[in-house]
């Protein structure tokens, strides 16, 4: 029960955007808008990525966004970017996502 | 009649563009795209100058451009679906529509009066008048369920007022023909084979080939034939390796070809392939610094110049078409995004996007010899293109 409660507790913690440093902070920022947006747009409009605008994440749950970064999606072109990002980068993401990325 | 001759002289001055006072051709021009702040800078490639920047042209991420045939004007096919029409010679958006909801480039056909754009939102192609930018057809993309409608890729021009495009989400490869007027006659091959990414057709207009994301290949339909439908080429060229992460989609733009191979890029291995075009089968491939995006031959074919995804795309290889080898390792800077030659090669223009500008190199020392501030630069493309079949 004790474990339930943390696990929830961890779980609504909200994703801060000062969890990483500024400088690895510039670098993820850069990253999204460049890197991520070959895919999913600049703005985050879409692409032949989906959608990552707060309004299309709204639905999914932090855990399974960082995951899925992490982890990639199989069986269609998302990747796995375990190999370039932390998991406290992909959650820094995950939350820079919610505020709205554009250029 | 003097009087007369002097105030027609001075309404002919009156009425004359903003810039045609110098009196310029299109042949050495070409434009960059600056894709985050959604601008187009027109350049001079002979004097490596920028002549004007052209502000307004919506989200340019991934964005692309075609040539009229007369190389005045480029059309530039944005993200957020829009289209927009650019006089290189006055540096200004003449015309802009958005036509989609978001979309992936685009086309002209042969004889320059229509152009195409591949959408992914809502799937299909759409075609509007070059000169106007009114919608001529409409072609919507298969039927995916919701709502939805496939996306279509690699969408080029060939010979006889035809559109070619591929299907991501149904792996078709389509062929729109507009010879017999604006209704288009639209020949559907299916099953081609699974995701197609981007496509290409050869420098003579005949071969379509289509990269496959969803499995080992590509799919190349003959246009001179296209009742054959498509065949399977190279479909087992990452046989028993587990792919490595994609974490940029290659590009088939153009066509690598040095005597009778082709080079593409492999997907998921660090290898660029090399196709013997007479028999279509592989006949080698070369291993490289990272997962390829670019592979563009010198317009002489001497050697082939190859760009990378993420991690590695601070980083350009130079290879020997004769021997396969390697020649020389590049790295102009952090995000190497794209390169064009000029159109006889002496020099190549490269944008480095976290760099915040274009290098042009010489291509035979492949030294910097210019550099040209830029925004965040992706795409480049030279006027030269306008005569090019499938660029």
């Amino acid at each position: 029960m004790v474990r339930l409660a943390a696990i929830l507790l961890l779980a609504a913690l909200p994703v801060a955007a000062q969890d990483v440093a500024p400088q690895r902070a510039a670098a993820l920022e850069n990253m999204l808008i460049q890197d991520c947006g070959s895919c999913h747009g600049l703005r985050m409009t879409g692409g032949l990525g989906a959608p990552l605008t707060p309004d299309a994440l709204a639905d999914w749950p932090d855990d399974g966004l960082v995951a899925t970064i992490l982890h990639g999606r199989p069986g269609t072109a998302m990747p796995p970017w375990k190999a370039l990002l932390s998991p406290d980068d992909a959650r820094w993401m995950v939350g820079r996502l919610r505020q709205g990325v554009t250029p | 009649m003097k009087r007369l001759f002097t105030v027609l002289v001075a309404a002919m001055i009156a009425a004359a563009p903003a810039l045609a006072d110098e009196v310029r051709s299109t042949g050495a021009l070409g434009i960059v795209i600056e894709r985050a702040a959604g601008t187009v800078a027109v350049i001079d490639t002979r004097a490596h100058t920028r002549l004007a920047t052209v502000e307004g042209l919506g989200d340019l991420s991934h964005a692309s451009a075609v040539f009229s045939p007369d190389e005045r004007y480029a059309y530039i096919f944005g993200r957020d679906g829009g289209l927009s029409k650019i006089d290189v010679l006055t540096g200004t958006l003449v015309n802009r529509v958005m036509q989609s909801g978001n979309s992936i480039g685009g086309a002209i056909s042969d004889n320059g009066r229509l152009v195409a754009v591949a959408n992914y939102e809502p799937g299909g192609v759409r075609v509007f008048d070059a000169d106007t930018l009114a919608p001529v057809a409409d072609i919507p993309a298969t039927d995916i369920g919701n709502g939805k409608r496939s996306k279509v890729v690699g969408l080029a021009d060939a010979p006889g007022r035809r559109f070619v495009f591929s299907l991501w989400d149904t792996g078709e490869i389509w062929i729109a023909d507009f010879s017999a007027g604006p209704q288009p006659v639209v020949t559907r091959i299916t099953d081609i084979g699974a995701n197609p990414y981007d496509a290409l057709i050869t420098p003579d207009g005949r071969y379509y080939v289509a990269g496959l994301f969803g499995e080992d290949g590509l799919a190349l339909v003959d246009l001179w034939h296209p009742e054959k439908g498509a065949r399977r080429i190279l479909d087992s060229y990452g046989r028993g390796e587990e792919p490595l992460p994609v974490y940029k989609m290659p590009h088939l733009e153009g066509w690598a070809v040095a005597g009778r191979h082709a080079f593409v890029p492999a997907v998921g291995r660090h290898e660029v392939l090399v196709i013997d075009m007479d028999t279509w089968t592989e006949a080698g491939r070369i291993p490289v610094h990272g997962q390829p995006v670019f592979v563009m031959a010198e317009p002489g074919g001497r050697h082939v110049w190859v760009n990378f995804a993420v991690p590695h795309n601070d980083t350009l290889q130079v290879l020997d078409t004769e021997t396969l080898a390697i020649v020389e390792t590049l790295t102009p800077g952090p995000g190497v995004l794209h390169m064009e030659f000029a159109p006889r090669g002496d020099q190549v223009w490269m944008s480095v996007r976290d760099g915040n500008e274009v290098q042009v190199r010489d291509t035979l020392t492949r030294k910097v010899i210019a550099t040209l501030p830029a925004d965040k630069p992706s795409g480049i493309f030279m006027t030269a293109r306008a005569h090019r079949i499938g660029l």
